[in-house]
């Protein structure tokens, strides 16, 4: 398989519907990817609680359901890490200004931990923001050598 | 599979037996209906039994707390039994397993509502 300018080869790239049913297919696609490079099964699960998170957001907070727009995935590897990236076509966030869950002030509210969860269970985080509209997100899950 | 819930009365506590995943969608929402039908009936008292809940989301976490506030707040209590390991582990980072009180035991469970 090739590999590109970052010596990234790609495993899966693929355009979901934004849908619910998309979440729990993102979920089960990176849950099999990280099985096959060798991530243990309970990381590997939590992997996919991240990536799970990061789906509802492309779906619900970035597209709104919305059919028209689409959730692109994509998995790769490098020799190090498994790198997920989730992008989605909505008017993005700001890390910044989401509120702390574990701040005694927030503990209780309703929402607002799912970035918390995917850093918990992710080695690297990143957001950057995609032209003409969307956010990508970037997981990465180091791959024991 | 989603959730599947039934509950069950023991003495004057409810216990809810939760099944499968509650993750947002239907699992979610699911318990949620059940936990407002349950304080819309007076029930004050409810034992919700997780040990058979293999995965939680955020958003499950989510309505988790909106029950334990809105029975706190009518005067009753929701407790929680059985954690699996990724249950607990999430409700740990989450600081959230010290605000509910959970329990390893039914019975001993039960009698704390006393």
């Amino acid at each position: 398989m090739d590999r590109d300018a970052r010596g990234e080869t790609t495993e899966v790239d693929t355009f979901l519907d934004s849908t619910l049913e998309s979440v729990d297919r993102a979920e089960e696609l990176v849950v099999e990817a990280a099985k096959k490079v060798g991530i243990e099964e309970d990381d590997a699960l939590s992997l996919g609680m991240a990536v799970r998170e990061c789906a509802v957001n492309a779906v619900v907070h970035g597209n709104r359901y919305n059919l028209n727009k689409k959730v692109h995935l994509t998995i790769g590897r490098t020799t190090a890490q498994l790198v997920i990236r989730i992008a989605d076509e909505g008017e993005g966030f700001e890390l910044d200004e989401l509120p702390d869950p574990l701040a005694e002030e927030n503990l209780l509210r309703h929402s607002g931990r799912g970035i918390f969860i995917i850093r918990a269970f992710t080695d690297e985080f990143a957001v950057r923001r995609i032209s003409p509209s969307g956010t990508e997100v970037t997981l990465m899950k180091n791959v024991a050598s | 599979m989603s959730i599947k819930l039934t509950s069950r009365q023991v003495g004057d506590v409810t216990v809810v037996d939760a099944a499968g995943r509650i993750t947002l969608g239907e699992g979610s929402s699911a318990l949620r209906d059940m936990l407002r039908d349950m304080v819309a009936k007076g029930q004050k008292k409810i034992l919700l039994n997780l040990s058979e809940v293999s995965y939680i989301d955020s958003s499950g976490i989510g309505e988790l707390v909106s029950g334990f506030t809105t029975v706190t707040n009518q005067g009753g209590a929701l407790k929680l039994l059985g954690l699996t390991k990724r249950v607990k582990d999430l409700l740990q980072i989450t600081k959230l397993y010290t605000v509910f009180d959970v329990h390893d035991d039914e019975a001993s469970a039960v009698r704390s509502f006393a």
